[in-house]
């Protein structure tokens, strides 16, 4: 099975742990889990440890992605959006720390579980609800009413503005999954022609050299795609956040 | 529910389409039938062939929902609290601090340049002061000169005026003298002749009365 493309998604445990019945076995899954805020959190925490007031190569890298969320949320969300800063700083971080770490080989992918997506998306539309009726009261209502529509329209609009808030969470969870999924899946498949090609001969050799062409283009693709997802990720949980500060704001 | 490796390695997506909704009520019953061979699984990392015999799309296997939500809660929510009381303030605190230094540096510059204006401008100053008391010590100087020139050239013309007044006065004594002597030979001559011609010496008056009167004409 070890060309089997969905095999890398397994989730094996490595610590079998039962409450009340329920397995909340600490997994592979729960050791990239680990592995990736370590590896995110200790760089930031020990690039910026020397607080150089002429930032080194390392301190820039988390300067800059700093500096990046922060001037994407504010044109995002504006200034009130801000005090979202740390929940935006850390989805993106996390999710393009376990993208990346799911490049290497042999590791695991934390984002190509829904499950994970899916909270991490339940967690951004939370916050937003949360907020905007905390906020706003029933103001936060406005925002399935857009600004300027007629009357007899009002109704069709109101039920659209409402399915697709409701759509958010599934289209923004399935989003950064499917691509992590489908992105490993078609390098796995292309690494097991190599492989399996190899296999067969000089003949096979020479038709393997295509399929490890692709494999190796596709490697430069998923490293971009692991950055794109982590920051689709973020500017649309900076626009949703926008709808919890500005509810009028179309 | 059982699914063939072969089947399952050529559309592992459809199948879990497929399979999701009837492995939903199933799922506990599995869940304890999988996990042993699950656990030698994680041990020996060699798949055996037919391991995801329950054929459920892994991502899709709902057993796993549960730890994977805890331990995404306690991850996430760490990595939530190292970043914005550890990290976020952090760098926050050495951009505004970069942030401040930069302009206080650029209003030490500006200081700086205002200082080197007002330099500037008290040189210019300065510069124009010294040239003109240059130019009044060299007017004064060539003044100075001028008079003294003047005193000098006066001085010499007065002397020189001294000079030719004193050669003046020789000169008219000396022709007061030579006239003097003129009358004086006049008369030796008038004598002279008077004697030749008539034989009779004429008296000094006489001569002298005559000679003083055809002088006077």
């Amino acid at each position: 099975m070890a060309n089997d493309p969905t095999h890398q998604f397994l989730v094996n445990k490595i610590v079998p742990i039962e409450i009340g019945g329920i397995d909340f076995s600490f997994t592979n899954a729960s050791l990239f889990m680990v592995a990736t805020v370590a590896a995110a959190a200790g760089f930031l925490y020990f690039t910026t440890s020397r607080r150089g007031l002429v930032p080194g190569r390392m301190q820039s890298v988390s300067e800059m992605s700093y500096e990046f969320i922060a001037s994407m949320l504010r044109e995002g969300a504006g200034t009130q959006g801000m005090r979202f800063f740390p929940l935006v700083f850390s989805l993106f971080m996390f999710v393009l720390t376990a993208n990346l770490i799911g490049m290497v080989p042999y590791f695991f992918t934390v984002t190509s579980q829904i499950i994970v997506t899916f909270a991490l998306s339940m967690l951004v539309i939370g916050v937003v609800v949360f907020y905007g009726f905390y906020k706003h009261g029933f103001g936060f209502l406005k925002l399935f009413v857009p600004a300027g529509v007629p009357g007899a329209l009002l109704p069709l609009v109101v039920s659209i503005e409402i399915i697709s808030f409701l759509s958010r969470p599934i289209s923004l969870s399935i989003r950064l999954f499917a691509n992590m999924l489908a992105g490993h899946i078609t390098l796995k498949v292309f690494a097991g022609f190599v492989t399996s090609l190899g296999a067969l001969g000089a003949v096979g050799v020479a038709g393997a050299v295509l399929p490890l062409f692709m494999t190796v283009a596709l490697v430069g693709l998923e490293f971009l795609v692991s950055f794109l997802q982590a920051y689709v990720f973020a500017v649309l949980t900076c626009m949703y956040l926008n709808d919890a500060v500005h509810p009028g704001g179309h | 529910m059982f699914v063939t490796p072969a089947l399952a390695e050529s559309t592992p997506f459809e199948i879990a389409q497929a399979e999701t909704p009837a492995e939903t009520h199933e799922a506990p019953a599995d869940a304890q039938a999988v996990q042993p061979s699950g656990e030698v699984h994680t041990e020996t990392g060699v798949a055996h062939g037919d391991e995801h015999a329950d054929g459920v799309f892994p991502p899709f296997d709902q057993t796993t929902f549960a730890s994977q939500l805890l331990w995404l809660a306690i991850t996430f929510g760490l990595f939530y609290v190292l970043m914005s009381k550890v990290v976020i303030p952090r760098i926050g605190g050495i951009l505004e601090t970069r942030h401040d230094r930069i302009a206080q540096d650029l209003d030490e510059a500006a200081r700086l340049k205002t200082e080197a204006d007002d330099a500037i401008a008290a040189y210019e100053q300065d510069l124009a002061k010294a040239r003109a008391e240059g130019n009044a010590i060299a007017s004064a100087a060539r003044e100075d000169a001028k008079a003294k020139a003047e005193a000098e050239r006066a001085r010499i013309e007065a002397s020189l005026q001294e000079k030719i007044a004193g050669a003046e006065t020789r000169i008219a004594e000396i022709k007061a003298r030579a006239l003097a002597d003129v009358g004086a030979i006049a008369e030796e001559t008038a004598t002279a002749v008077v004697e030749q011609l008539i034989g009779v010496k004429a008296t000094k008056t006489d001569i002298a009365a005559a000679v003083k009167s055809s002088g006077g004409k």
